[in-house]
């Protein structure tokens, strides 16, 4: 905003005669620049600076807010979009039920996904070739394996393994046991493949973080003798986390729209649930939006919370932190409100 | 601190040490008495580094050892065998030797004050208690009042010149009272305008009573303010000796050399 103040003051300064132009007639003036020695530097200060044009530029920004305005356009106008029939069910009970169920998965696979991610990293990091390899096969099978057939593996384990129990390996000594049927419902089998699924991809991302962080950081730890627990949690983590976020981020916002794939499970999370609905009402396409409207809202609170986490981790890794949006409107309203004032008192 | 200091006695014995086929340290030996100031100076790749690194383990060496006060670092000794330590006993053993590296290695997330007050509230000290987050607080702000950083406590390490940040670096390796501080060219990577804020808080140091090993390339301070010059080249110590021996009489060819080559004209006699 400091740009606009300034154009403004320019022109103000221009116009005060008894301000600049006095010593840039003695200096410059009169005397066109010639090269040779003991001539004056030419002095300038009293003249008018004349923006670059930038012609394409216009014509570039018309041609874009023609076809924006062209699309709203036929969004508000055309009929078949049947703006109504999504207003009636976007907050209908049914849908909101479907929502929290959808939020449901993705909060708790997203947060089970990167726990069992993080524990998977540092397998991969470790001096154990045991773990390192158990980390990488894990990665390795559940990255190359569609989620879809995942998912109905895992509904159908009971078919595999009619029992799970819990004893002493190779012995008849059980402690628990249980119809596996019983024990992986649809809402299971749905954490199930989205968390193992997650944890596949973020177990990389958290490594790619963690090797971001440089060496000498762990050197200073461990010469200042700081238990490695601590070395991880308190040192590295949150350097590798400016690393990690962006990419956490996308992730997340890919599982809120990979919770979707759950209706193949029938289980009623927002997606299936519009689906039910239009089978019955037969408005496909206002359905469709109701569920893609209630993706991007999430997303949009996503993208506000990431906005935030990521600039709370930037602590000391920029010198001055920018503004927050809000900052910046508080600040143009205050700036503004000044000027006024200036203005007045003038 | 007049008293002659009783702690801080670092032997190093026939230290060898290897990275793959190329041996740094070809068993390097040197004493270095309590309070004492050893500078070691010689060409890059000497292994000068690496000899600083395994005297609180951050290197393991191949053979040889190295105690602090009659006690081995990185080994016990059971009967007659030297049993490796456990991680969390180096640590231990890590908190009586400070060190000062040359990227000073602060941690960037973390105020000036915040890095000087962690170590000391999380780290296991023998025959201390870890300290509070209060006390910490308190003893760090003391620490950055020494190096003359009193007022900068909360800025980020990036907010710092790098003269300042090698000084809270200092503070910070200070927090936990240190027998022995070990400099790791603590002022190749500052700008040369910046480079006398940080041999002066050394200087200061050197008066104190504790025990300080120093690589630098810094030929004029070295003269200063070590007891002991050491010059080493390819693994090897050549000689060493007070400073008035090795900068104006060295007795190996290799030493004079050298010296000629790093030593300004008016040091030169």
């Amino acid at each position: 905003m400091s740009s606009a103040t300034t154009r403004v003051a320019q022109p103000e300064q221009a116009a005060d005669p008894s301000a600049g132009p006095a010593p840039a007639a003695a200096g410059a003036g009169s005397q066109p620049p010639a090269g040779g020695p003991g001539r004056q530097a030419a002095d300038y200060s009293a003249y008018r600076v004349v923006a670059a044009k930038h012609p394409w530029r216009w014509v570039g920004t018309a041609a874009v807010a023609l076809g924006v305005v062209a699309i709203a356009w036929s969004l508000a106008t055309n009929p078949r979009w049947e703006w109504g029939v999504v207003a009636q069910w976007f907050t209908a009970q049914s849908v909101i039920n479907g929502l929290v169920e959808t939020l449901k998965l993705t909060a708790i696979s997203g947060l089970l996904g990167f726990v069992l991610g993080f524990i998977l990293a540092l397998m991969r990091l470790s001096a154990s070739p045991l773990l390192v390899s158990v980390s990488w096969t894990f990665s390795w099978i559940f990255r190359s394996t569609p989620l879809l057939v995942q998912m109905l593996l895992w509904y159908n384990l009971g078919y595999l393994y009619e029992k799970i129990s819990l004893g002493i390996p190779f012995t008849d000594v059980r402690f628990f046991e249980i119809q596996t049927t019983t024990l992986i419902s649809q809402f299971a089998a749905a954490v199930l493949g989205l968390t193992l699924n997650q944890a596949a991809y973020s177990a990389e991302i958290i490594r790619g973080g963690i090797l971001s962080v440089d060496q000498g950081q762990l050197e200073a730890a461990a010469a200042l003798g700081i238990p490695a627990w601590r070395r991880s949690t308190r040192i590295v983590l949150p350097q590798a986390m400016r690393a990690i976020l962006p990419t956490a981020f996308n992730e997340i916002i890919g599982l809120v729209k990979g919770t979707s794939i759950v209706y193949v499970l029938a289980y009623s999370e927002l997606f299936y649930t519009v689906q039910v609905i239009y089978n019955r009402t037969q408005q496909v396409l206002p359905l469709l939006l109701v569920a893609t409207l209630w993706y991007v809202v999430i997303t949009s609170v996503l993208s506000v919370f990431q906005y935030y986490i990521e600039r709370h981790y930037s602590k000391g890794a920029v010198r001055n932190l920018p503004l927050t949006p809000l900052q910046k409107a508080r600040k143009f309203f205050a700036t503004h409100a000044v000027d006024s004032n200036r203005a007045r008192s003038l | 601190m007049t008293e002659t200091p009783t702690r801080g006695l670092v032997e190093i014995t026939g230290v060898r040490k290897s990275f793959g086929t190329t041996e740094v340290l070809k068993g390097v030996s040197l004493t270095v008495e309590p309070g004492g100031v050893a500078v070691i100076v010689g060409p890059s790749g000497s292994g000068k580094s690496t000899l600083l690194r395994t005297i609180n383990h951050l290197e393991k060496m191949d053979g040889g050892h190295i105690s602090i006060d009659g006690k081995l670092v990185g080994y016990e000794v059971r009967g007659e065998r030297l049993h490796e330590l456990r991680e969390k006993d180096i640590l231990k053993q890590r908190t009586e030797i400070g060190m000062v590296f040359q990227n000073f290695n602060l941690f960037p997330h973390l105020t000036a004050l915040e890095n000087v007050a962690e170590a000391p509230v999380v780290a296991q000290r023998p025959g201390k208690a870890k300290s509070t987050k209060e006390e910490a607080r308190r003893r760090g702000l003391e620490l950055l009042d020494r190096v003359g950083l009193k007022d900068r406590a909360d800025a980020y390490p990036r907010q710092l010149s790098g003269g300042q940040q090698q000084r809270v670096a200092i503070a910070r390796a200070l927090a936990l009272d240190p027998k022995i501080l070990l400099f790791d060219e603590p002022t190749s990577a500052l700008d040369p305008e910046l480079v006398n804020e940080v041999l002066d808080v050394i200087r200061e140091l050197a008066k104190s009573g504790t025990t300080l090993i120093i690589v630098t390339h810094e030929m004029g301070f070295a003269r200063d303010v070590a007891d002991t010059v050491v010059f080493m080249d390819q693994g090897q110590i050549v000689e060493q000796g007070t400073p008035q021996e090795l900068f104006t009489n060295p007795r190996e060819p290799r030493t004079r050399s050298f010296f000629s080559k790093v030593l300004e004209p008016a040091f030169n006699i």
